[in-house]
């Protein structure tokens, strides 16, 4: 992490989002804290993955960072724009935002619009932010982008139903890249395809990054997809960080129960290896009501009573932090 | 907005078949869902552009399937020839009065001629050239009356399903209003305040009909608008109009299409009724239900006079009631069989 | 004799394109107390085999089978009665999706009772104590109060428990989980295997774990079967296939985990799996083969000795080296 300054994409502090749900007829507003106070720092060329398992906020996390949702609290300085819940962005300040942080989802059978051509599918960026581009050029670029990512050029008249699931993705990960981002947010993007595949797309990543200087904001709960790409790393339970840290640090030596009994639980392809699996009692409580204190303390083998009454910070300041009382 | 203009798809592999437009929905990709995952598991073959046959082949061949469908499809074909070529058709003006042939039978009965191949009525109007023009009043009815309220319910619709909120629930509780007055009796009122004419009639008519589209469309947008690829069109900076007509309503077409064909008859058979009560059409014009409701006295002693009238209304609106069903069948991948 | 034996499998369906064979002269043998995985991508058949032995495709599919003997019982030819009495009792099946499985209408006890009830002349009572005892042994903590819940009330790993419970009811002798885990969380996953790994060694019961993760493969099965494309290509003992695959898919297919991987960007297998428009003539794997000649692109391969893993290749690899002078 010794870049300088000005290749910082991403800066956030304390985001968080919040949800008011009603609770039936009778029971009044709950909330649902599907983020709260994360904190990180993203660097061109760079992967920051994030890490957890269902209901964690790692997809809310990645709709706040696409702007398609308003964090509630906390601020975002993304490539230089501060957002936070008070600023109101000019359209243009939006634009230029919208041109460098792009996302690619995971089902590649949903995220593309089935009534339109792949042509149109990749110029409608451009379209929209740059009306100054002829259609010409639009189409000069997309057709240049289909190869970027793998494809033939006559692809570009054909409909997503013709597709495989494989490109499929590099078709959306083709319409994230015309605006020519800095950012990428990949929400699970290899979760939805086959082992064959998933190697081709994940090459197709690495060498986009290698090419374009792109920052990744990797998203996924497959650790084997996530120790492979991954540069950093941060996990999170219920909507909050439990650990962060560089990849080898967090993989080689996890400090917090949780990042331990998740990473002894992910199978690995090797039947010679005699491993002792870390058995986490009980399911993922539910976001609509965590447990008081740390959000782990439930599940986890270590806890004591200070976990159940107070729930522990994550020292920003540390080079691999983590929230625990006591870590490993 | 230029390329929104875009030809329709012209694949460089050339074998790969035609491709049906707005009426072809994902049906070649919806069956092989279906195949799969009544088969238990999440598999899906890749596609292969060249040998897979097209969109609308694949459409015609669901629709083939259901017989009903294609009777009807060929009566309303025979139905809109007759009614395009009604001048030439037709042997006789359908006003001109024939004084010396009142109420003359059909050929085939006594006292019947082969001038009048069905006869004439109470004031020796050929009866088979009224019916051949009043076909042209039905399709003019039915395409009129499909075009204002389908254009105005999917606009509606697509705001309430948009806009959500109190907007959402104005428009909503207004349908429900509508939807709640039987509807024959609704145009009734309608046609009472804006004067009994056929344009009226259809004016009523489309109102009527309307809260149906709306409420259809707001729940195919309701169920597009979570999807990812409304989502990306969102994150590249779509604007509102832009989500709705060219991200959403495409997707949203074939359920609309399906109401469009049934309502269609439901339009003929709503217009006649007013005609038959002679608030529709006005005599001499030969719609269908002002020449029932014409006869209406004869009955009993010209059986002719209401009784091809009648027939003409029931088949045309059978005809497109079934197609109308092989179109769903084929537009339709929830009602798809495995 | 094994306990289920199939041989020379096909199943094709009838789809509005013409014949798509999904499954392609399979075999699959299960012994007593095996547990035996079956891999492969989506579109390998792994799925429509399993439900073709149970019966469960639906009519548009068409089954040819050598023979397809359950326990003794020829399943191709038996009574549907027969067959009922065998399904769900000495033959149980769980599927990907728990929280779809269950009937969301009634409560967990209800279709718990139903199940018992269709196979075991048990009294009211009796299924009520069975209900509890099947709850506990599945590891779900306050039985008697799960019970009364509904699906929707439950987590999809608790729904998966159930399930399992569901499946045996009756002590089957044979348990077949498609892609049991694949919904479910790791932690979560991690529970559910090694609970169905208990059960299989207390009951000795055989188990067909089908599934898509190498690594659950690598972590549970004694015997793997790799499917591609409807055709099984390669069989061995978990150990053997991860060391020395025969076949080059399989062999691709390990080099292609990120895990195993010890460069930045990881050696892919190029092009798609074959569809029902572009099978091709010969190996199937051979357009996507490093090894291809033209033999494998027109001469369909026959299926290897056992010491090569059965693999159906013209040359089956050895330690990663094609052996061309063989066969």
């Amino acid at each position: 992490m010794s870049q300088a300054v000005d290749d910082t994409l991403i800066e956030a502090h304390g985001l968080s989002r919040h949800y008011d749900v009603s609770n039936g007829f009778f029971g009044g507003q709950a909330t649902v804290k599907a983020l709260s106070n994360t904190s990180f720092r993203l660097q061109a060329g760079r992967t920051l993955a994030v890490v957890g398992e269902s209901g964690c906020g790692k997809s809310t996390l990645a709709r706040v960072v696409t702007m398609i949702e308003k964090p509630t609290a906390g601020t975002l300085t993304l490539d230089g724009h501060h957002l936070s819940s008070e600023v109101i962005l000019s359209d243009a300040q939006q634009a230029a935002l919208r041109a460098s942080v792009q996302i690619v989802f995971q089902d590649p059978f949903g995220s593309l619009n089935p009534r339109q051509t792949i042509g149109r599918i990749l110029e409608e960026p451009v379209l929209i932010n740059r009306p100054d581009v002829s259609a010409a050029q639009r189409e000069q670029q997309a057709r240049a982008m289909l190869e970027m990512v793998g494809l033939r050029p006559e692809h570009y008249d054909r409909y997503p139903h013709m597709f495989s699931g494989g490109q499929r993705q590099r078709i959306a990960v083709a319409r994230a890249l015309m605006l020519e981002p800095r950012i990428l947010v990949l929400d699970e993007p290899v979760s939805a395809l086959d082992l064959s595949i998933q190697s081709q797309i994940l090459n197709l990543l690495v060498d986009l990054q290698e090419r374009l200087n792109l920052a990744y904001l990797f998203i996924s709960h497959d650790l084997s997809v996530v120790r492979h790409m991954a540069d950093d790393v941060m996990v999170m339970y219920l909507g909050r960080v439990v650990e962060k840290g560089a990849a080898a640090a967090v993989f080689g030596s996890p400090r917090h129960p949780y990042t331990q009994a998740l990473l002894s639980a992910t199978p690995v392809a090797d039947p010679g290896r005699k491993q002792t699996r870390i058995r986490l009692q009980g399911e993922l409580p539910s976001p609509l009501n965590p447990p008081v204190g740390c959000a782990f303390h439930p599940r986890c083998w270590k806890a004591e009573e200070r976990c159940r009454q107070t729930a522990p910070e994550l020292d920003d300041t540390e080079v691999h932090p983590v929230a625990c009382f006591f870590p490993l | 907005m230029a390329t929104d203009k875009t030809p329709g798809p012209s694949l460089s592999g050339g074998a790969a078949g035609p491709h049906g437009g707005q009426s072809a929905v994902d049906t070649d990709v919806g069956s092989q869902q279906v195949t799969e995952s009544s088969a238990g598991s999440r598999e899906k073959p890749p596609v292969n552009a060249q040998v897979r046959p097209g969109r609308f082949r694949e459409f015609w061949s669901y629709f083939v399937e259901n017989r009903g469908a294609v009777v009807g499809l060929v009566v309303f074909v025979t139905f809109v020839l007759i009614a395009l070529f009604a001048d030439i058709l037709a042997p006789h003006s359908p006003t001109e009065q024939y004084r010396s042939a009142l109420l003359q039978p059909p050929a085939w009965q006594d006292g019947g001629t082969r001038q009048f191949l069905l006869g004439t009525d109470a004031v020796g109007r050929d009866l088979l050239s009224r019916l051949i023009h009043g076909a042209r009043y039905s399709f003019f009815i039915g395409v009129i009356v499909v075009v204002i309220a389908a254009s105005s319910g999917v606009m509606i619709g697509l705001i309430a399903g948009f806009a959500r909120g109190w907007v959402d629930t104005l428009i909503m509780r207004l349908m429900d209003i509508l939807l709640a007055f039987p509807s024959l009796l609704l145009a009734l009122v309608m046609v009472a305040i804006l004067g009994p004419s056929l344009i009226n009639a259809m004016i009523a008519i489309a109102i009527v009909l309307q809260p149906h589209y709306v409420r259809l469309t707001r729940a195919a947008v309701l169920q597009e608008l979570p999807r990812d690829y409304v989502t990306s069109a969102r994150v590249v900076g779509a604007g509102p109009l832009r989500l709705m007509f060219v991200t959403v309503l495409p997707n949203c077409l074939a359920p609309i299409i399906v109401q469009a064909a049934l309502s269609f008859s439901t339009a003929i058979l709503d217009a006649a009724a007013l005609g038959f009560l002679g608030l529709g059409a006005q005599p001499p014009t030969p719609e269908w239900g002002t020449m029932l409701a014409d006869s209406r006295e004869f009955v009993l002693r010209a059986w002719w006079v209401v009784t091809f009238p009648g027939i003409a209304i029931l088949v045309n609106v059978l005809a497109i009631n079934l197609m109308g069903d092989g179109l769903r069948d084929a537009l339709d991948p929830k009602l798809k069989r495995s | 004799m094994p306990l289920l034996d199939v041989r020379n499998l096909s199943v094709d369906f009838k789809t509005s394109n013409g014949q798509f064979r999904a499954v392609d002269r399979v075999d699959v043998q299960v012994d007593v107390g095996d547990v035996l995985a079956i891999v492969g991508e989506s579109g390998s058949g792994k799925s429509v085999s399993m439900l073709a032995v149970m019966g469960l495709l639906p009519w548009t599919a068409s089954i040819t089978a050598d023979s397809m003997r359950f326990d003794g019982l020829d399943l191709a030819t038996a009574e549907p009665r027969q067959r009922r009495a065998i399904i769900g009792k000495d033959v149980a099946m769980i599927f990907q999706e728990p929280m779809s499985s269950l009937n969301p209408c009634f409560t967990v006890g209800f279709q718990l009772r139903e199940a018992l009830k269709a196979h075991l002349p048990l009294s009211r009572r009796e299924r009520q104590r069975r209900a509890v005892e099947l709850l506990e042994q599945v590891g779900l903590p306050e039985p008697e109060r799960r019970l009364n819940a509904f699906p929707h009330q439950l987590s999809g790993g608790m729904c998966q428990r159930v399930m399992i419970a569901m499946a045996i009811a009756c002590k089957p002798k044979l348990l077949i989980a498609d892609e049991p885990t694949t919904a479910l969380d790791v932690t979560i996953q991690a529970q559910i295997l090694e609970l169905l790994l208990e059960l299989q060694k207390n009951t000795g019961m055989a188990l067909v774990l089908i599934t898509h993760d190498m690594g659950v493969v690598a972590e549970t099965a004694r015997r793997v079967s790799v499917q591609y494309a409807g055709q099984k290509v390669e069989e061995q003992e978990v150990q053997a296939l991860f060391a020395n695959p025969h076949h080059p898919y399989t062999s691709a297919l390990l080099a292609a985990l990120p895990e195993r991987a010890t460069t930045r960007r990881l050696p892919s297998i190029p092009g798609v799996v074959p569809g029902q428009f572009d099978r091709p003539a010969g190996c199937l794997f051979s357009p996507r083969c490093a090894f291809a000649d033209d033999r494998c692109r027109q001469v369909n391969p026959a299926m290897a000795a056992a010491e090569l893993g059965h693999a159906r290749c013209h040359y089956p690899l050895i330690q990663g080296i094609p052996q061309r002078e063989v066969s």
